[in-house]
């Protein structure tokens, strides 16, 4: 790698560094925009004890669920999870913790992590178990909660396209947290499904600047549907 | 007769407005969408990220990376944009999102709603609910009025842990639609051929009836 040049050729050196005990952002809303690869490569190392902070923990035996299967993780920081009979197992076995946020909170701590900004405060989860030991302020008459930012040693990240730079696109609703989580890691590793070179993503559509980004992939994805839901042809 | 679930969706839809911005919940919310009165624009907010949900796609254009908060594969409509969840939550937590329409276990006397959680029961997570009770003003729940058991939904004090604290103003069960103010449901109309002596019953906080409680008109 020189200069600004971000691309990496293998996913064990696109997850190189990581560590037990780390905690880890991954992008994905249910198992859209999920990045597969990273977290298979994340379950061939083994690595243990981990923090995942995720919207979801993906299901029985695809995306994050498959970290399950070893008892990789140590405790997941999601809105909703439950989609795996798995994570429900170790949840009531004790071998799991799971701290339940807000969706929005949840995406509003990690762009937060990535923006420098330590806390901030928010109406959501006022009165609920959500905010049970949680500084409360009052401003111009109504309660918010102090909620604190998230930051990773590891954001994973999928992408559409990037280039070598590692600008990055997302693809329609596969973006949801994924831009959040890049601005948040430590070390920010991107895995799409084009690499394009320098000079042919229009810098006005970047959705994350390579600032944010450390290394990028070229992978292919399965991209499963989790509920396929049509209506008939016109 | 006690509404369908159509029917429910039905009538949440007269409330729509021509060009709002809605938010619609998993369940008899989502069938509010098939509703809208014809000439009127309304776009749907999902809250992984899409103003402008169309409807589900045909086998050809089925693409899963287009999908809604449910995780059912969508379409997006023309004139529909995508973002981030901080976006989505911004305009959702800013207050820009006319109109919410979601689900409960139980509402109270003092606007407090408790949809996501039952103690002892596996807790499956909160998702956008509590973002979205806290930061739209205009809120509509919608839920059956009483337990298969026949227990009130609508009560003094919510039994079960909150979703947001003071928050909802609109309640529309399977047997009426009622308002919530000064402490008390407010009863404004009923369902065809329920009487009031039946959602008195059925209504263990306290409820107000005005002189005239109109029944609903389904068009």
């Amino acid at each position: 790698m020189a200069g600004f040049d971000k691309v990496v050729t293998s996913y064990e050196d696109a997850m190189a560094g990581l560590e037990d005990g780390m905690t880890v952002l991954a992008g994905g809303f249910g198992l859209c925009g999920i990045p597969e690869n990273l977290i298979q490569e994340i379950k061939r190392r083994q690595t243990r004890d981990l923090t995942i902070v995720s919207n979801n923990c993906g299901v029985d035996g695809f995306g994050l669920g498959v970290l399950l299967e070893d008892k990789q993780v140590r405790k997941m920081v999601s809105s909703y999870v439950g989609e795996n009979a798995l994570f429900e197992k170790q949840l009531l076995d004790g071998e799991l913790e799971v701290e339940l946020t807000p969706q929005g909170t949840l995406a509003e701590k990690m762009r937060a992590g990535g923006a420098g900004i330590p806390a901030f405060f928010t109406a959501t989860g006022v009165g609920t178990p959500i905010g049970e030991g949680k500084e409360v302020r009052v401003f111009n008459g109504r309660e918010y909660l102090m909620e604190e930012a998230i930051t990773g040693d590891f954001a994973i990240v999928k992408g559409w396209k990037a280039d070598r730079y590692g600008n990055v696109i997302y693809r329609h609703t596969a973006q949801n947290f994924n831009p959040l989580a890049a601005t948040a890691g430590k070390i920010t590793v991107v895995e799409v499904e084009e690499i394009v070179e320098v000079g042919e993503l229009d810098p006005a559509q970047i959705h994350t600047p390579g600032i944010y980004v450390d290394r990028v992939i070229q992978g292919t994805f399965e991209k499963r549907i989790e509920k396929r839901t049509v209506r008939s042809a016109d | 007769m006690a509404l369908t679930r159509e029917q429910m969706a039905q009538r949440v839809a007269q409330e729509l407005q021509d060009g709002f911005y809605v938010n619609l919940g998993i369940g008899i919310p989502t069938l509010v969408a098939n509703f809208i009165p014809e000439g009127m624009e309304v776009m749907l907010q999902s809250e992984n990220g899409l103003l402008g949900m169309g409807e589900f796609p045909t086998e050809e254009t089925i693409d899963a990376d287009m999908i809604n908060a449910g995780k059912q594969t969508v379409t997006a409509v023309k004139g529909a944009s995508i973002f981030s969840s901080a976006e989505s939550f911004a305009m959702i937590r800013g207050g820009h999102v006319d109109l919410t329409v979601l689900g409960a276990f139980e509402v109270d006397v003092n606007g407090n709603i408790a949809s996501w959680m039952i103690p002892n029961k596996l807790i499956k997570g909160m998702g956008g609910a509590m973002d979205l009770v806290a930061g739209a003003d205009n809120i509509i729940v919608t839920m059956t009025h009483a337990s298969k058991s026949g227990e009130s939904k609508l009560l003094t004090d919510c039994s079960l842990p909150l979703t947001g604290k003071g928050c909802i103003k609109k309640v529309l069960t399977d047997l009426a639609w009622l308002e919530i103010a000064d402490g008390a449901f407010i009863l404004k109309e009923r369902a065809p051929g329920v009487s009031i002596e039946e959602i008195q019953e059925k209504t263990q906080g306290k409820l107000i009836v005005p002189d005239h409680v109109p029944e609903m008109v389904f068009a």
